[in-house]
This record gives C-alpha cells, structure tokens and sequence, in this order.
C-alpha cells in the first residue's frame, strides 16, 4: 500500500474546516443545553444561516456582513422557539422538530434564484513568514478567520460559563430553574438570551457550509449536520473545551475514511462512518454508569418546561 | 380543485371505483418522487424539469404533484399515500425506490407506476433509465488526454451497477487513450450531501487527482474544481454556472420526452409495462456542449465517439475486457450482453480498489 499520497498535514488541515461547522453550532447548542433547554432545532437554524449568509455575502460582496446577517437570521428563528417554549411553554421536543422543518422549507424558499452563483471568497490568515513556516505555517497560520474566530469562541464559552457571574447565574437555571426563579433571577429571559446565542452560533455554522466549505447554496446543503451537533454536545458532556474534540474527532473520520478510500485501503467504510456515533453511546453508557458524575455533567433542568410559582 | 380532494378520498376509501377519477373530464393526476430536493441543480433537478415539461405540454388535462427528499429507506410510505390519492401515474425517480415501488404497485392494479434505473417490472410497473454509460465513455476519453497527473478522481455514491458501470466505462475510454491512467475512487455512501461532496473532491485533489468525475447529484464537486484550478463533468444536469472555467463538458438527463410520451399513453389507454433504456441515440442522455478547453483534436475524439455511439456503430462495452481479476470478460469484439451490464458488480482489469460490499 502506497501511503506517500496521504499527507497528514493536509489531513489535519481540511479536518479542522470540515469541523469548523460543528464547532461552531455544537458550541451554541451546549450554552443552550447549560441554560436547560433542549433545542432540536440546529439543522433548521443552520439551514437558515446557511442561506441568509450567503445571500447577504453575494449582496454585499463581503463574507464578514454575511457571517454577521446569518447570525442574526440564526438568532431571529431560535427565538421563535424561544417564544413559543419559553414564553407559550410549549413542547421543547416537539417544537424544536417543527424549527427544522420549518427552517429547511424557508431556506429552500428563500435561496431560490442563489443557485450557480460564487459566494465571495472569505480571507485566509496570511502573515508573512509565519505562514510559511514548514508545518507550523499551514497547521497554524494559513486557514481562513472563520476558523480562528470559532476556537476563540469556544474560549469565549468557557471562561463566560466557569469565570464570570453571568455564566453562573445560567448554569443555575440549567440546573435549578425554581431555586435560581426564587433567588430572583430572570429565568425565562436569561433562556431566551441563551436560545438566541445558541441559533446565532448555529447560524454561522451553516454560513460556513455554504460561504467556505462548499462554498455554494443548494437546497438541504446541511444534509443533517445539525443532528451531529447535537450528538457533539452530549459527547462532550457538557464541556466547551471537549466540544472541540468531538467536532475533531466526527469530522476527522470523515476525512480519514475519504483519504483511506482514495488511497485504495479496503477499509469498511461503514463501520468507520458509525464510529463518532458508537463513541458518543460510549461515552453516555460511562456517563451514566458513574451516577455522580454524569449528575455533575448534564443540566438537572434540561429540556423541562419552567412554570413559575411566584 | 377542491372539489377533487372528497373525491379522492373517496376513492381511497374504496367507495367509488377508481375507473371515476380517470373518465375522461378530470384531469390526469401524475406523481413524481424524488430523492434530493428539486433545487438540486442535478439528479432531481432533471426528472422536475422532466414534471414541468409535462404540465406545459398537457395544460388543464393534468395535474401534477412532487414529494421532494424522500429517503430510500422509507419511500413505500410516500408511494402508497401518492396512490391513495388518486394519482393515475406514478414517477418514483431514485434506485433505491424498487422494491417499495413493486409492493405498492401490487396493491394498486388500477394505478400505473414508473421507477427510474431499477429492473422489477410487473403489469403496473415500467422502467426506465437512461444509458449514462455511454455518456461516460466520452467523458473518459476527455479526462484520459487531458489529464496532467494521469490520475482521475471519482465520487461514487452506492455501489450499484449504475454507478459501477459508469466508473467501468470511463475507466476504459480513459485508458484507451492513456495506458497510465489512474482512478481513485472514493465511496460516499450518498445521493446529496454538499458538504460531504465538497470533502471528497478536496480528498482527491490532495492525492493528485486532476480531473473529478462525480455520480452524486450536487454540483459540490464542480465548485471546488472550480475554485481549485482544475476539471470536472457536470452529472445528471449540465451545472456550467458552477465550473465556468472547471466544467469540461456533462451528461443530461433529459426525460423530458419520455415523461411526456409516458402520460400521453395514459390518456390514450396505450399504456403497457415495458423497459426503456435511452441512451444518447434517443436523446435521453445527452452530452452537454464541450468546453474550447478541451484541445481540437480531442474535442473531435469526443465528438466523433458521441456519433458513434449514437448511431449504434461503436459499443463502449466491447472487448477484448477483462475483469479486474484478469478473467476473461468479453472475447475480442465480443459486445457486452444487457443483462450483465443491468447487474455489473465488478470492476474492470486496471482498476485499483475493491467495490465495498
């Protein structure tokens, strides 16, 4: 077997732009979750990202306005279902479902006309010398800001939930929506703020397909990323730093398998594709094994409808 | 045309004979499935096209209805719920509609029922595909002259004989051409997914591949040929406004014909079971315009096998062929037979890789 076309730098490379998707909606979908809410409704939210960015990136020629309206549009169609469960207490499950299927029709709606049409390319790092360094340069230096600004974000996640009040104050509605209702914390707000930054996040996840990755608009362009996510955060139980991993691990196997194929190892590619997903039940059967911690881990308050008592 | 929908429900309900929904004053009700959505800008795109044309041909005489992205695994539910409401003619336009296509046909004897690229046919059941390896033929001896690393990229979805004919055929024409062609051959394992796709194709490139042949139905591929300098074929539609500059030349689908003939032979009462396979002499599978990329003499190659095949003269499957074992295949000058092509499960001698189970 000739292994000399399977550059692993490259490998890594198109791993981490094949993840950056699920980085970015996973993460989202995890400051949900930590706020108690369940929301099934990633694919739909990122459907819509993937549309309106690439719209508003065609309009104005600029990838940076059409991150930004696909996070807008991403956070405006997560708060219909923060209405309707928060505010209308309404099924999590259920209506997060319906923002799927809600959010793939409109796509489709909206895109018509945006077939064949080339997004604006979104800038790559390129600093002189440091990009060109061998290994590190490529590894490090060379992928487009997107990339970069989904990794800080992450941080961003970790350091708000572990380090600051605010982030206290939202795992304490995930975990106890009635005791932090009676400490006098907003709970129903603090959720909606939480939905909008999870549809947000998912949102630019979606952009990325169809800005970078692919890049182009086609209907269905998603085609059940958004159900990885959610797979991701679970995974991760919990934790912005694993959510990386994860996001690594499901799109790194699916780059491996693509490159074991073209370099002709008779490897099943079925098995290899059912691998994140073995690994998440993995890592939920460890969870749950050990009571304690899989208590420390998911939000108490997850996916339960809060009624306030006064 | 409200008035239709008691009615059909009253047909489903077996309180009317279906013989009423097809008397002559209502309009035919033609179904089509597909398996990606209709802004495919490939696979499905085509048998839409193929819809529309019906209705502009037909007008207020028939009424036609879609079901877009229905998976394999779970059409029988779309089919029969499509005949139960009083559909006359059904198009379920995706391989892995067969078996459930055949088991709703059975309980339907009244309706009529056409499955693409499958071969169960029953009383009710037609088939119909085009020959898309004849088209693959061409764009292999297109892709064998003009290739630089002398290695092919190609984005298999299942494999089934359909999509193993058409690496075969290519695989040929390009070795015809160039005794050191390479294939690469990566297995998706989907009929659409973009972003799955687009990696595939990035795959191939990173591992030397110049040319990209797909046989999924986004036009993912093209745009990352596009975007990476090098070349591809547009499949199942033409998908030029994706690759300008990276598009060599495409197979299309047409059925906007057989659609047409198909629903005419309805009305007529002319409708009867049969196969068709269309290949470019009919029209059913075209070559798409060659791009002035492409040199003169091998534009001329080109043309001259799309001639040639088209008038029956030249058989892209004739030997001598060996299997990829180095068994005999076909004898020298020997033409391959319909029924191995309809069930092909091997690859041709040269091809690296093995076809996954």
């Amino acid at each position: 077997m000739d292994f000399s076309a399977l550059d692993p730098l490259a490998l890594i490379v198109s791993l981490i732009v094949a993840a950056t998707p699920l980085v970015l909606a996973a993460i989202g979908e995890l400051v949900v979750e930590k706020a108690g809410v369940l929301n099934l409704g990633v694919e739909g939210m990122m459907i819509i990202g993937a549309v309106t960015g690439f719209i508003a990136g065609v309009g104005t020629a600029s990838p940076v306005l059409g991150f930004l309206f696909a996070a807008l549009c991403g956070a405006g169609v997560a708060l219909i279902f923060g209405v309707l469960t928060q505010v209308l207490r309404s099924n999590q499950v259920a209506t997060g479902l319906a923002l799927t299927l809600f959010g793939l029709g409109l796509a489709a709606l909206l895109g018509q006309g945006y077939a064949g049409i080339k997004p604006p390319s979104t800038e790559r790092l390129d600093l002189p010398g440091l990009s060109d360094l061998p290994v590190i340069g490529p590894l490090l230096f060379s992928f487009d800001w997107m990339v970069y600004a989904a990794l800080l974000l992450v941080a961003a996640v970790w350091v708000f939930l572990n380090r600051t009040r605010a982030g206290l104050v939202l795992r304490a509605v995930g975990e106890n929506h009635d005791a932090a209702h009676a400490l006098g914390y907003k709970v129903v707000r603090i959720r909606l703020i939480a939905i909008a930054f999870g549809g947000a996040c998912a949102g630019l996840g979606g952009a990325y397909l169809s800005l970078v990755r692919v890049p182009q608009w086609s209907e269905g362009m998603t085609a059940g990323i958004g159900w990885i996510a959610l797979a991701i955060v679970v995974f991760a139980a919990w934790k912005p730093a694993r959510v990386i991993l994860g996001a690594w691990l499901f799109g790194g196997v699916t780059i491996l398998q693509l490159n074991l194929q073209a370099l002709g190892v008779p490897i099943p590619t079925a098995y290899l594709s059912m691998t994140p997903y073995l690994v998440t039940i993995l890592v939920l059967v460890i969870m749950s094994a050990d009571r304690t911690r899989a208590a420390l881990n998911a939000p108490a308050s997850l996916g339960r409808v809060f009624q306030p008592t006064n | 045309m409200k008035f239709l929908k008691p009615l059909a429900a009253a047909a489903a309900l077996g309180l009317i004979a279906p013989t009423a929904v097809a008397d002559g004053h209502d309009p035919l009700k033609v179904g089509f499935i597909y398996v990606g959505p209709v802004g495919d800008y490939g696979w499905s795109y085509q048998h839409d096209q193929g819809r529309l044309a019906v209705e502009e041909a037909f007008g207020d005489k028939v009424e036609t209805t879609f079901v877009e992205s229905v998976p394999e695994g779970d059409s029988e539910r779309v089919i029969r719920q499509m005949a139960q409401s009083g559909h006359d003619l059904i198009f379920t336009t995706s391989f892995g509609y067969m078996t459930p296509t055949v088991r709703v046909a059975q309980q339907f004897p009244d309706v009529k029922f056409e499955h693409a690229t499958g071969y169960q046919r029953s009383d009710n059941v037609s088939t119909y595909s085009g020959k898309f390896y004849e088209g693959r033929w061409v764009q292999g001896l297109i892709a064998g002259n003009m290739t630089e690393s002398d290695t092919i990229g190609y984005i298999a979805s299942y494999p089934i004989p359909e999509v193993i004919r058409g690496i075969n055929a290519s695989y040929l024409a390009a070795k015809s051409v160039n005794p050191d062609i390479q294939f690469k051959i990566v297995w998706v394992y989907t009929w659409f997914d973009p972003g799955k796709e687009a990696d595939a194709a990035n795959t191939l490139i990173e591992q030397g591949a110049d040319i990209i042949l797909q046989h999924t139905d986004s036009p993912a591929a093209m745009t990352i040929a596009e975007e990476q300098g090098i070349y591809a074929f547009g499949q199942a539609s033409d998908m030029k406004e994706f690759g300008p500059n990276a598009r060599l030349s495409s197979i299309i689908d047409n059925w906007n014909p057989y659609y047409v003939a198909r629903v005419q032979a309805v009305m007529d009462g002319t409708w009867e079971s049969e196969d068709t396979w269309g290949g470019i002499d009919s029209g059913m599978t075209e070559i798409g315009g060659f791009s002035d990329k492409i040199p003169f003499e091998v534009r001329k190659l080109a043309m001259d096998a799309t001639v040639a095949i088209a008038s029956g003269r030249f058989e892209p499957f004739t030997g001598p062929i060996n299997k990829q074992d180095g068994s005999a295949w076909l004898a020298d000058g020997e033409v391959a037979d319909i029924g191995t092509l309809l069930g092909m499960d091997f690859y041709v001698e040269g091809i690296e890789g093995d076809i996954p189970q």
